[in-house]
């Protein structure tokens, strides 16, 4: 095998590279707290005893998880445009984003809210803490202590799917490298440092998460158990 | 003398077991009443009964006033006035002694801060724990969580205290500490009812001690009843205790 490296080619491009990256953390920070919420509504709804709410739900939940992220992107961007409605392709690219990683949030914050203990859920009915306060400081808070680390990794892998989004021609990382690519000639050389780019951001994110996960988690940060 | 928590000819059925028979008591205001007999008589699903814990299938119930039995009853009114501590504690893990304490006053009671964390001190110091405040439950022993319930109940300023075998996990010298504040707050006029595997507290805390048998008020008597029981059933109860 010969074959020549030249990242000098990359330089000149190095600007829009780091734009792309900026695109594709902003996309990213969106979803993960739209997605966050929403999720969370989606796994509230779904341990619900209305059951047309709870079914409701749980039709969205499985139907987001067993049908490919590409198609939901171009359902989302295609689909709806020939229905008539046009969305610029940032917007579609983090609609269809935060659709798909608030079904997965919502199945992890569901697991975390029903693993609380019965007895505390009495013991806060008992003193006369209404079901939203019951919700919110009992269930709700626990619950997100339990699942973060779950819940970061899927908004690691998040960030990773925004790759996707360069099919509907976002200009985030992928879609920039794409591009240099396609002027350069120089793949291999594109690729290896986007890959090195994805790398830094999803270290970026950990660390950011680490962060949040010592300011929010008071009781984990001084003992260092886990709920 | 009026009744602080009345129950009347109170029925209630998990599915086709009837737990509770037909079960009549009246508690006046500051007396301790400690409730006694096998596990499976029904005297724990007779105290859940009281702050709707568990709803009835006939019969009623009067807790300060308020109609339990009543379907439309508003259930957070009844437990300002009903506080209830449990076997397993049930503290919450994620918040210090002190924000246990404090939750229920500042979001049910809208109290200030600064008002909940005075009236939390003075709870703390009441189950003598006021050191204990910033420390998480998984750091304290089951006997200092229990305490800690009962200090976050007593938070709220019940009338009426329920307590479901809150000693029953402990070991005898954790269980000695719990019992202490119990009978301080028997002392200081709390009207309690207390389900209890302990006949030394019920002969020694209480006004009067409750017997249930099969889902049944079986006898009712003073201290002195364990001594001399009236009933076979008591008296073979009372054999186990050595």
């Amino acid at each position: 095998m010969k074959y020549k490296f030249d990242f000098g080619a990359l330089v000149e491009y190095w600007p829009q590279l780091l734009d792309g990256a900026l695109v594709t953390l902003e996309m990213t920070a969106i979803s993960t707290v739209s997605g966050l919420a929403f999720g969370t509504l989606v796994a509230i709804g779904r341990r619900s005893h209305n059951r047309a709410l709870s079914r409701l739900c749980g039709a969205y939940v499985e139907t987001v998880r067993n049908t490919p992220f590409l198609i939901q992107l171009f359902f989302i961007y295609f689909g709806l445009a020939s229905a008539g409605l046009r969305l610029p392709v940032f917007v579609a690219a983090v609609i269809a984003m935060v659709f798909n990683v608030a079904a997965y949030t919502a199945e992890i914050v569901r697991a975390g809210m029903d693993a609380t203990p019965r007895g505390q859920l009495e013991a806060a009915d008992s003193l006369g803490m209404s079901t939203p306060q019951i919700y919110w400081h009992i269930v709700l808070r626990p619950a997100l202590e339990r699942v973060y680390p779950a819940l970061t990794a899927q908004y690691i892998l998040m960030m990773l799917a925004t790759s996707v989004t360069s099919q509907i021609s976002v200009e985030e990382l992928t879609g920039i490298a794409n591009n240099v690519q396609s002027n350069t000639f120089r793949s291999f050389e594109t690729f290896i440092v986007v890959a090195v780019i994805y790398l830094v951001l999803t270290l970026i994110l950990k660390l950011a998460f680490w962060l949040l996960g010592l300011a929010l988690f008071t009781r984990r940060r001084r003992l260092g158990t886990s709920l | 003398m009026s009744a602080v928590i009345e129950l009347k000819d109170v029925h209630k059925s998990f599915g086709l077991v009837e737990v509770l028979k037909g079960v009549s008591l009246s508690v006046a205001r500051g007396e301790a009443i400690a409730v006694i007999g096998r596990s499976g008589s029904g005297k724990s699903t007779a105290l859940r009964c009281v702050n709707r814990l568990e709803t009835i299938q006939s019969g009623e119930i009067t807790v300060c006033g308020h109609p339990v039995h009543d379907p439309r009853l508003d259930v957070r009114k009844l437990r300002l006035d009903v506080g209830i501590v449990f076997q397993s504690y049930n503290l919450f893990p994620h918040l210090t002694v002190e924000e246990n304490i404090m939750l229920a006053p500042v979001t049910v009671k809208k109290l200030r801060k600064a008002q909940a964390r005075d009236l939390t001190a003075e709870a703390l110091a009441r189950v003598g724990l006021a050191e204990k405040a910033q420390a998480y439950p998984e750091q304290l022993s089951g006997g200092q969580q229990q305490r800690v319930a009962i200090a976050r109940s007593l938070a709220m300023q019940p009338q009426v205290m329920l307590f479901d075998e809150v000693t029953s996990a402990l070991d005898p010298e954790l269980t000695g500490e719990v019992l202490r504040v119990m009978e301080d707050l028997a002392k200081g006029g709390m009207t309690m009812l207390v389900v209890t595997h302990e006949m030394g507290f019920a002969r020694r805390v209480a006004d009067r001690i409750v017997y249930m048998h099969q889902g049944r008020v079986w006898e009712v008597g003073d201290g002195t009843m364990l001594a001399n029981p009236q009933t076979p059933e008591l008296r073979a109860f009372m054999s186990h205790d050595l």
